[in-house]
C-alpha cells in the first residue's frame, strides 16, 4: 500500500508539472504579455516600446526559463533594463537588494502578486479556498447523503413507487440548473414575493459570521443539482446489485431484507457512485461560480473569473496550481476508497 | 423453535402449477407436478433447458420474484403447507430447514464479504448463535467440506479461492443449519470434471452423514445416476417419467426418455454401429405447447387421433413400483427395439498431413498487477512445446479442464496471438508468426473456428444470410453477388437449414440452428481445418447430437482436418479418430481413440476418464478422485506438471517426477506419453470402465 501512494504521489506530481506548464504557456503568450505591458504601462506603447517593457522585467525570457523561475527551480532573473534600472524577479518591495533570495519561485512560497487585488497571490488563494471549502464542506454533508440514502432506497426495490417517486425528484433537481433553483429559492424564501422570508437572499455576510439563515440557500442550491446526478449513479448500482445471484442466495439463507440491503448490497453498490463522489471535489471547487455570484459570496469561483477578466496571470497560475492539486489529491483518495470498498482489487 | 414431529416424506409436492405473469398474458412454467421426497432420499430432477425444473426448486423455496406465482397445487414440507406460508415462517424455513446450492458458486457468494462471516450469519440468524459459536461452527464445517486451512479460508474473499473451492463453501454453508432438504442446481456445471467428481463425492457422502435428502436438479443424466435414489424426468414443464433410477434408466417407458438416452454418448456408443439420435424438433416454447402430449410433435411412436386429443395423465407402468409415465401408449410401443439404424458409410481413410505443430510454445508475460502497474513481471507457461500432426479427414480431439492451455493454442493457431517459439505448418507453410490480419485470404478461409457459445457469435442485428455472405466476401469467394448468394443458400443446404432461414434474424433461431449457421460460416471458404471449440457444450442434450453429427458429415464430404476440443470425453470417444490430452500446457498423451481410452493410461487420463459421469448402469467405474486443484501455469510445479496430484507418483523411483520433465515416450502403435512410470507398472493399470456385460 505505501509503495503504491509512493508511485501514485510520484506520478500526481508528473502531473502537476504537465498541467501547470500548459496553463504557464497558455498565459505567457505574447498576446496576453503585450495587453499585460499596456495596462501596467501606457495604453499608447508602441511596438518597440512594449517589448522593451516586457523585457526589462523578463518576461522574453525563453518559456521553460521562465517557466523555471515561477516555479523556484531556476534563480530568479536579475536584468539591467535599457531604462537603466536593476529589476530582479526577487527583489521584495520591502526587501534591500541585497537581501533578495536567488530563488523565489511556488516552491518557495512565493506565488506572486495579483494586480487585480493588490495583493500577494497566496493569501489571496488562501482566503477564497478557506470561503470556498467551507460552502463544499457543508454541500458535501447535505448532499453525499441525501443522494446515498435516496439512490440506496430508490434501488433496493426497482420499479417500486418509492423507486419511481426519487427518480423522479432527482431528474428534476439534475435538470435544473442552479441559476434557476437559486433563482426560485431566493423567490420563495428569501424574498417578499412569496414572503416567506426564512433565509437570507445573499451570503456576503457568510464570509465572516457564518449562520444558518445566511448560508442555507447556497448550500441547498448547489447539494440540490449534484444529489439527483449521485442518487441516479447509486439507484442504477444498488438496482443491479439487488439482482445478483448473491442476494438471492442471501435471501435464500433466510436474512431478513434490511439485512439484504445493509449488510450484503450496500458496500457492493457504494463501489460505482464512490468514484462519483469523488469527482464532485472538481467540480465544486470551480463550479460554484454562479452559484457564489449569485448570492455574492466571494469563494474561489469568483476570484478565478476576477482573475480571467482582468488578465491577471500570476493569480490565474495561483489558482491552477491549487486546481490541480485538488484534483489529483482528491483521484488518490478516491483510489485507496476502491480499493478498500472493492476486495477484488489488491494493490501489491 | 423444535419442529413438529413428522415421519411422512420430506417434501410432498402435489399438483404444482406455476405460472410466470407478464403484462399481457400468464405463461405457464410448471404444470401438474407431484413429486415427494423421503427422508435421506436423493431425487434426481432431469430435463433440458426450459422445462421447468429450476422452477420447481424456487417453488419449494418460495422465490418466484415478482412475476412468478404457484397458480395451483400444494407444497407440504414436513407437513406444513409452504405455499400458505407468511415471510416470517418463510425467512425460519429458508437457509434453516431447506437450504440451496447454486450452480455458479462464484456468482452466489457476495464478492464484498470474508467467506467467514458469510458462513457465520445463518446459526447467527437461525439459532441466536454469538459471534465465538458461530465462528466454530463454521470452522467445523469449512473442514466437513474437505477445505485445507479452514483458518485462512474464514478469512479469505470469494475470489481468492478457486471455483471447486468456492462451490464447497456454498456446498458447507447450505448445510451450516443441518437442512432436513438440500436442494442442488445444476451444483458441478461450471466446474471442470475432475473438480466435478471431487464435489458430487463430497454432496453423496454428506448427504449419508448428515441423512439430508436432496433433490438433485442437472441436466446430466451421468450425474443423477451416481447420486440420486430416484428420477424424475420433467419435459416442457411437465413431469414425463417418475421412477427409481434403475427401472428409469434400463426399462423406460416414455418415448422422450428414450430420445434422450439415445442422444448422449455412452462408452459402448459408435460412429458407425451404434450412432447417436437425435431428437427431431425443437422444445415448444412455453406459449406455444401442442394439443395433447407435449412431446407429441417429436415423438417417433405418436399416433393422430389418440396423442393430440387432450392432457395425458400419468400412468402407473406394470411391474414397477412407483415408476409413472405420462404416456398413453405404454403397453403399445416395444421399447426394446433398437434404434433404427442410419446406414451411414464408414468414414474414408485419412490422407496426408495438413497441419503440423512443432515445439511450439507461448508464454504471456504478465504485469504483476494489472491495475496498478509495477511489480515484477512474471510468466504464464501456457504451452509447452507442442508436436503434433493432424491429417486430412481426421478429428484430433483435444482434451483438458480450464487452464490447460487448449484455448491459448486455438488463439495461436487462429493467429489471434503469435507463437514465442516453434512452428505452425499448415499445407508446409509457416504460420506461427503471422496474426490474423496479416494471414493472406486463403490461409484464412483454410482456418476456421467454430465457438462454444452460438448466442454470442452471430450479430443480432444482421440477418443470417447477410453473416454467410459478409464471410462469403471476405474470403473473396465468387465473382458477383448472384454467385455468392446461390453458394449462400447452398451452405444453408449443407447445414440442413431451410433457405427462408436467410432472411431471419439470430434471435428467432434455437441455440442449436445458430450454432449450424456458426458452422456454416466456418466452412464458407472450405476450410481445410476447422477449429471446432466446445461446438456443442452450450447446446441441449437433444441438440448436441444433431449438432455433431452435421460436423462429421460435412467433413466426411469435405476431408476437413477437425481440432475438436472438449472437457466431454464422451462425446470425444464417440467422435475422434485420435486424441490429445493437455495439462498444465503440456501434452501428456497422444493416440488413437482406442489407445487413450484404454489402459496404459497417462495418470492423468486415467482420472479424466473416472471422472466423467457415465449415464448408463452397465457400465461400472473405478473411482479415482483427484485432490487440490489444477496448479497455476504462472508458478508450476518443478519435474512433471502433473505430480501434484499423480496416484502413481510413489511407483517411480528417486523423485524423479518431482525434478525432471518427462520426456514424451512412444508406446507401441505410435502411442505417445509423458511419464515416467516403466513398462511393466503401465502394464498394470486396469481399465476405468467396465462393461457389466448386460445385452444391449
Amino acid at each position: 500500500m505505501a509503495t503504491f501512494i509512493l508511485r501514485r504521489t510520484g506520478t500526481m506530481i508528473l502531473t502537476a508539472l504537465c498541467l501547470t506548464f500548459i496553463v504557464f504557456f497558455l498565459t505567457n503568450l505574447y498576446p496576453n504579455l503585450e495587453k499585460l505591458a499596456k495596462t501596467q504601462g501606457n495604453f499608447r506603447m508602441s511596438d518597440e516600446e512594449v517589448a522593451s517593457w516586457l523585457g526589462n522585467r523578463g518576461f522574453l525570457q525563453p518559456m521553460p526559463v521562465k517557466y523555471g523561475q515561477w516555479l523556484g527551480i531556476l534563480p530568479g532573473y536579475v536584468i539591467r533594463g535599457t531604462d537603466g534600472v536593476l529589476r530582479g524577479k526577487c527583489f521584495g518591495r520591502h526587501m534591500a537588494r541585497e537581501d533578495a533570495p536567488r530563488f523565489c519561485g511556488v516552491l518557495q512560497g512565493d506565488w506572486g502578486y495579483s494586480l487585480r487585488f493588490k495583493d500577494e497571490v497566496r493569501a489571496i488563494v488562501g482566503v477564497r479556498l478557506g470561503l470556498t471549502g467551507w460552502l463544499m464542506l457543508m454541500v458535501m454533508a447535505v448532499m453525499v447523503p441525501g443522494a446515498l440514502v435516496m439512490g440506496v432506497l430508490a434501488g433496493m426495490r426497482e420499479g417500486s413507487r418509492l423507486d419511481r417517486t426519487l427518480s423522479t425528484v432527482s431528474i428534476v433537481t439534475t435538470a435544473t440548473p442552479e441559476y434557476v433553483s437559486g433563482v426560485i429559492f431566493i423567490a420563495v424564501f428569501a424574498s417578499s414575493a412569496v414572503g416567506l422570508k426564512w433565509f437570507k437572499g445573499t451570503a456576503t455576510a457568510a464570509m465572516n459570521d457564518m449562520t444558518f439563515q445566511n448560508f442555507a440557500l447556497p448550500v441547498l442550491t448547489i447539494s440540490l443539482y449534484g444529489m439527483g446526478y449521485i442518487a441516479r449513479m447509486t439507484r442504477a448500482s444498488m438496482a443491479e446489485v439487488m439482482t445478483a445471484q448473491y442476494i438471492r442466495t442471501a435471501r435464500l439463507k433466510g436474512v431478513g431484507f434490511a439485512g439484504i440491503v445493509m449488510k450484503h448490497a450496500l458496500r457492493n453498490a457504494l463501489i460505482a457512485p464512490f468514484t462519483v463522489i469523488m469527482l464532485q471535489f472538481p467540480w465544486l471547487l470551480n463550479g460554484v461560480v454562479i452559484t457564489e455570484t449569485l448570492f455574492n459570496y466571494k469563494g474561489f469561483g469568483w476570484a478565478l473569473v476576477e482573475a480571467a477578466g482582468n488578465n491577471d496571470i500570476e493569480l490565474l497560475l495561483g489558482i491552477s496550481v491549487v486546481s490541480v492539486i485538488v484534483v489529483l489529491s482528491t483521484q488518490l483518495i478516491s483510489d485507496i476508497g476502491y480499493v478498500l470498498l472493492n476486495p477484488r482489487i489488491r494493490v501489491s | 423453535m423444535p419442529t413438529p414431529e413428522h415421519d411422512g416424506p420430506v417434501l410432498e409436492i402435489d399438483r404444482l402449477s406455476v405460472s410466470f405473469f407478464t403484462r399481457s398474458r400468464a405463461i405457464p412454467a410448471v404444470m401438474d407436478f407431484s413429486l415427494g421426497i423421503r427422508p435421506g432420499e436423493a431425487v434426481g430432477l432431469v430435463g433440458e433447458s426450459g422445462c421447468g425444473k429450476s422452477t420447481v426448486a424456487l417453488a419449494v423455496m418460495r422465490d418466484l420474484g415478482v412475476n412468478g406465482r404457484i397458480v395451483g397445487g400444494r407444497i407440504r414440507f414436513r407437513g406444513r403447507d409452504i405455499t400458505a406460508m407468511n415471510d416470517a415462517q418463510l425467512r425460519h424455513l429458508r437457509g434453516n430447514e431447506i437450504a440451496m446450492v447454486y450452480q455458479e458458486p462464484m456468482a452466489s457468494l457476495n464478492p464484498a464479504m470474508r467467506i467467514g462471516r458469510q458462513l457465520m450469519e445463518v446459526p447467527m440468524i437461525h439459532h441466536q448463535k454469538s459471534r465465538a459459536e458461530a465462528r466454530a461452527l463454521a470452522l467445523e464445517m469449512v473442514a466437513d467440506v474437505k477445505l485445507p486451512d479452514p483458518r485462512r479460508i474464514l478469512e479469505s474473499y470469494p475470489h481468492q479461492l478457486s471455483g471447486g473451492q468456492q462451490q464447497r463453501i456454498v456446498i458447507a454453508m447450505a448445510l451450516m443449519s443441518r437442512p432436513a432438504l438440500l436442494i442442488l442446481d445444476e451444483p458441478t456445471t461450471a466446474l471442470d470434471v475432475t473438480v466435478e467428481a471431487g464435489i458430487v463425492r463430497l454432496i453423496r457422502d454428506l448427504g449419508a452423514k448428515y441423512g439430508t435428502s436432496m433433490l438433485f436438479i442437472s441436466h446430466n443424466l451421468g450425474l443423477i445416476l451416481e447420486t440420486c435414489d430416484r428420477i424424475c424426468v420433467m419435459y416442457s414443464g411437465e413431469a414425463v417419467e417418475r421412477g427409481k433410477i434403475e427401472d428409469v434408466f434400463d426399462r423406460m417407458r416414455h418415448p422422450y426418455t428414450q430420445a434422450l438416452f439415445r442422444a448422449i454418448p455412452v462408452p459402448d456408443a459408435d460412429r458407425n454401429t451404434r450412432p447417436l439420435v437425435a431428437i427431431p424438433g425443437n422444445f415448444p416454447l412455453p406459449d406455444e405447447r401442442p394439443r395433447g402430449c407435449n412431446f407429441g410433435p417429436r415423438c417417433a411412436y405418436r399416433v393422430p387421433g389418440l396423442c393430440d386429443q387432450g392432457r395425458v395423465p400419468l400412468q402407473k407402468v406394470d411391474g414397477n413400483k412407483g415408476h409413472v409415465s405420462r404416456c398413453l401408449r405404454i403397453a403399445d410401443i416395444d421399447w426394446t427395439a433398437p434404434p433404427a439404424a442410419s446406414g451411414r458409410g464408414r468414414k474414408p481413410g485419412i490422407g496426408k498431413v495438413t497441419l503440423r505443430v512443432e515445439r511450439l510454445k507461448k508464454y504471456h508475460d504478465l504485469a504483476a498487477n494489472a491495475l496498478f502497474g509495477g511489480g515484477e513481471r512474471r510468466v504464464v507457461r501456457a504451452n509447452e512445446t507442442l508436436s503434433f500432426d493432424a491429417h486430412e479427414g481426421e478429428t484430433l480431439a483435444i482434451v483438458g479442464e480450464s487452464g490447460c492451455g487448449k484455448s491459448t493454442f486455438a488463439r495461436v493457431l487462429m493467429g489471434l496471438e503469435t507463437a514465442t517459439e516453434g512452428r505452425i505448418l499448415l499445407h508446409g507453410n509457416e504460420i506461427q508468426d503471422i496474426a490474423t490480419g496479416d494471414r493472406s485470404r486463403e490461409t484464412v478461409s483454410a482456418i476456421q473456428m467454430v465457438f462454444q457459445n452460438p448466442f454470442d457469435t452471430l450479430n443480432p442485428s444482421m440477418t443470417i444470410g447477410r453473416q454467410i455472405l459478409r464471410a462469403l466476401e471476405v474470403f473473396d469467394i465468387g465473382n458477383s453477388h448472384a454467385q455468392r448468394h446461390s453458394r449462400m443458400l447452398k451452405l444453408l443446404d449443407l447445414v440442413k437449414l431451410p433457405r427462408a432461414f436467410a432472411d431471419r434474424l439470430p434471435r428467432q433461431l434455437s441455440g442449436g440452428q445458430k450454432q449450424r449457421v456458426a458452422i456454416a460460416r466456418a466452412f464458407a471458404g472450405d476450410a481445410a481445418v476447422v477449429l471446432a471449440d466446445e461446438p456443442v457444450s452450450a447446446l441441449d442434450v437433444s441438440v448436441q447430437a444433431a449438432v455433431t453429427e452435421l460436423l462429421t458429415d460435412i467433413q466426411r464430404d469435405h476431408g476437413t482436418t477437425l481440432l475438436f476440443i472438449s472437457h466431454d470425453l464422451g462425446i470425444v470417444r464417440y467422435l475422434s479418430d485420435r486424441v490429445l490430452v493437455m495439462y498444465l500446457g503440456h501434452i501428456v498423451e497422444l493416440g488413437t481413440t482406442d489407445q487413450v481410452f484404454a489402459p496404459p493410461y497417462h495418470p492423468y487420463t486415467e482420472a479424466l476418464l473416472s471422472a466423467v459421469p457415465v449415464a448408463d448402469t452397465s457400465f461400472s467405474k473405478r473411482e479415482i478422485v483427484l485432490e487440490g486443484d489444477v496448479p497455476s501455469a504462472i508458478d508450476p510445479p518443478p519435474g512433471c506438471p502433473f505430480q501434484t496430484r499423480c496416484r502413481w507418483k510413489h511407483r517411480v523411483a528417486g523423485g524423479l517426477c518431482e525434478t525432471r520433465v518427462p520426456p514424451m515416450r512412444t508406446l507401441p502403435g505410435k502411442h505417445r506419453i509423458r511419464c515416467h512410470l516403466e513398462d511393466p507398472i503401465l502394464g498394470e493399470m486396469q481399465p476405468v470402465i467396465t462393461a457389466a456385460g448386460k445385452a444391449r
